[in-house]
C-alpha cells in the first residue's frame, strides 16, 4: 500500500501542477520574456507612447470614479439589506447578481440601447448636450456595472456575523446613526470592504468586453489600457502589446497580494 | 439571506437600530433603487425590447441564421468541454492542495486566484505567447477550436478548485480510515466515500463556470477570434452584429445567452441550498 499510495499521490501532483504550469505559469511568464524581447528601451518606450499614457490614465480615472461609488452603494445597500426589512428584497438580491451572469459584450450592448444618440434616453441626452456612448460617462457606466455586486457581496456575510448589539448600545446611549455608524459599524466591516474594494478594482482595471462596445476606442480618447493593448496587438506592436500585459499582469498580482492580507485580517 | 431577519421584521422601526429611522431608511431604499436603475435594470429592459422590436418572427430569424446557430451550438459545446475539464482538473488540484504537501504549496494555492485578478485580455495574451504563431514549443493553437478551449479553460480555472476545497478540508478522515481497514482499495474509497461528499461542490463549482464560459470574450478575442463557422462564440458573434448596427439581431442573441445564464445560475442556487440543507 504505501508504494501504491505514494505512486498515485506523485501522480495527482504531477498532474496538479503540470495543469497550472501549462495554463498559467508558463504562458504567464513568457509574456514577460515577449515583453523585454527586444530590450528593457524598446518596451518602456512602447507603453510611453501618448496614446499608451493616455489608456492608462483614462483606466485609472474611471476606476477611480467607479470605485468610491460602487463602495458607497454597496457599503448602504448592505445595511438596507441586512438591517432593515422590506418587500422586494429577494428582487433586490437577484438584481445586484445580475452582472456574475451577464457577458460583458451583453451589458455594453444594454447600456448602448439606453444611453446611445439612438438610444431611450438619446433624444433628451442630447438635447441637454451629453454625451454618454463613446466617452468617458459610457464607460464608467459599464464599469460600474461590471463591479457591482463585490463590496455588497462582502459587506452582507460580516454585517450578519457581527450583529447589531452593539449598534444598539451605541444607540441607547445617545449616538445617533451617523456616529453609530462611524465609530461601531464601519470599523467592525473595514476589512470586508476593503476586500471587496480590491476585487471591484482588480474587474474595474481589467474590463474589456463592455468597454469594447461602448467607449467607440478611439486612440488619445477613449481607449482604456485593456482596449489599448488590444488594438496594439492588432497593429503588429507586439512589444507595446505584451508589455502593456506586463503592467496588468503585475498590477493583478498585487492585487491578489493585497487581498490575501485583507482576507487574513477578516478572519 | 433568511437570518437578515432573525427578530427584525415587527421590530425594526421601534428599536434604536443603527440605521435612521424610517423615512432615512426608505430615502435609503429609494437610492439603491434608483441606483440599480440607471446601472442595471434600464439597460436590460432596453435589451427585452429591442429584441422583440420586430415582433417575434424577427426574434426568431434574428437566432436561427446558420452563423448564429452554429455559435449558439459551439458556446454550449465548448463550456460543456470546459466544464468536463474543470471537474476532473479542478477536483484533483483541489485534492492537490488540501490533501498533499510539498513546499511551494502556497504560493501554488496563490495561483489559482490568479484568472480573476488578471484581466482577460491579457489572459488571452498570456496563451497567445507560448501558443501563438512563432511558439517556442511548437504548439500553433491560435485561431483553432482548441484555443477556444484553452481560454476557456484559463478563466474559468478558479470555480472548481475553490468550491470543492472547503468541502475537502471538512471530508471526515475516519470514515475514510474505516473504509480503509475494512479492506475497501484506494479508489473504492474515493468513489464510495469522498465522492459523494464532494458532488454537490463540483455541481456548484461546475454551474458557475459554465455561466462564465458561456459569456466569455476578452480573453478569446486575440487568441482564438471570431471567425464564423469555426471558432465564433455568442459573445463575438454579438459583438460583430453591434459593429454592423444590427442591434435587434444582436440583442436577440444576448437575451438566450442571458437565459441560459440565468437558468444555470438558478440550478446553482438550488444546489447551494440543498447543499447546506444536507450538510447541516
Amino acid at each position: 500500500m504505501p508504494a501504491s499510495g505514494r505512486l498515485s499521490r506523485y501522480g495527482l501532483r504531477t498532474f496538479a501542477l503540470g495543469y497550472l504550469a501549462l495554463l498559467v505559469m508558463i504562458p504567464l511568464g513568457m509574456i514577460f520574456y515577449r515583453a523585454f524581447e527586444h530590450g528593457v528601451g524598446a518596451a518602456f518606450d512602447a507603453v510611453t507612447t501618448s496614446d499608451a499614457l493616455h489608456a492608462f490614465y483614462l483606466t485609472i480615472i474611471v476606476a477611480l470614479i467607479a470605485i468610491p461609488l460602487n463602495t458607497i452603494f454597496g457599503v448602504g445597500c448592505a445595511l438596507l439589506l441586512v438591517r432593515t426589512e422590506f418587500r422586494g428584497k429577494a428582487l433586490i438580491n437577484a438584481i445586484i447578481d445580475l452582472p456574475f451572469a451577464i457577458s460583458p459584450v451583453v451589458i455594453g450592448l444594454s447600456l448602448l440601447l439606453v444611453y446611445s444618440e439612438t438610444g431611450w434616453f438619446g433624444d433628451w441626452l442630447n438635447a441637454n448636450g451629453f454625451q454618454v456612448i463613446f466617452a468617458l460617462p459610457g464607460i464608467v457606466l459599464a464599469t460600474i456595472f461590471v463591479t457591482l455586486p463585490f463590496v455588497v457581496r462582502e459587506v452582507v456575510p460580516v454585517l450578519h456575523e457581527i450583529g447589531d448589539e452593539q449598534e444598539q448600545a451605541a444607540r441607547t446611549l445617545g449616538a445617533n446613526w451617523w456616529q453609530t455608524f462611524w465609530r461601531i459599524t464601519l470599523p467592525a466591516i473595514r476589512w470586508g470592504v476593503s476586500y471587496g474594494v480590491v476585487i471591484a478594482t482588480a474587474r474595474a482595471l481589467g474590463e474589456f468586453g463592455a468597454v469594447a462596445v461602448v467607449s467607440g476606442r478611439i486612440a488619445g480618447q477613449t481607449q482604456t489600457a485593456t482596449i489599448w493593448i488590444s488594438e496594439a496587438f492588432s497593429r503588429y506592436d507586439f512589444t507595446g502589446a505584451y508589455m502593456g500585459a506586463v503592467l496588468l499582469a503585475v498590477i493583478a498580482v498585487s492585487i491578489l497580494v493585497a487581498m490575501n492580507v485583507f482576507k487574513r485580517k477578516e478572519a | 439571506m433568511s437570518s437578515a431577519a432573525t427578530g427584525a421584521p415587527s421590530a425594526a422601526p421601534s428599536r434604536p437600530a443603527a440605521w435612521p429611522r424610517l423615512g432615512g431608511a426608505a430615502l435609503g431604499r429609494g437610492l439603491v433603487v434608483a441606483y440599480l436603475s440607471i446601472i442595471v435594470l434600464l439597460p436590460i429592459a432596453a435589451l427585452v425590447a429591442q429584441s422583440t422590436d420586430g415582433g417575434w418572427s424577427a426574434f426568431w430569424r434574428a437566432i436561427s441564421t446558420p452563423d448564429a446557430w452554429w455559435a449558439l451550438r459551439w458556446t454550449l459545446i465548448a463550456s460543456l468541454i470546459v466544464v468536463a475539464i474543470n471537474v476532473v482538473a479542478g477536483t484533483v488540484i483541489a485534492w492537490v492542495l488540501v490533501r498533499d504537501n510539498f513546499p511551494g504549496k502556497a504560493a501554488l494555492n496563490g495561483v489559482i486566484d490568479l484568472p480573476f485578478a488578471l484581466p482577460t485580455i491579457v489572459a488571452g495574451i498570456t496563451l497567445l505567447a507560448l501558443y501563438g504563431p512563432n511558439s517556442p514549443v511548437g504548439i500553433h493553437a491560435a485561431f483553432t477550436k482548441v484555443a477556444v478551449i484553452m481560454a476557456l479553460a484559463f478563466v474559468t480555472l478558479p470555480f472548481v478548485v475553490r468550491a470543492v476545497q472547503p468541502v475537502l478540508m471538512e471530508v471526515d478522515i475516519e470514515a475514510e480510515e474505516a473504509a480503509r481497514s475494512l479492506g475497501a482499495g484506494r479508489f473504492t474509497t474515493f468513489r464510495r466515500i469522498i465522492l459523494p461528499s464532494l458532488l454537490p461542490a463540483i455541481f456548484a463549482g461546475s454551474a458557475l463556470a459554465f455561466a462564465r464560459a458561456i459569456g466569455e470574450f476578452g480573453s478569446l478575442v486575440l487568441f482564438a477570434g471570431f471567425v464564423p463557422f469555426k471558432t465564433e462564440v455568442m459573445s463575438g458573434l454579438i459583438f460583430a452584429q453591434i459593429g454592423t448596427g444590427n442591434l435587434t439581431g444582436a440583442a436577440a442573441q444576448s437575451v438566450i445567452l442571458l437565459a441560459i445564464a440565468l437558468v444555470v445560475l438558478l440550478v446553482f442556487h438550488r444546489l447551494t441550498k440543498w447543499s447546506l440543507r444536507h450538510a447541516g
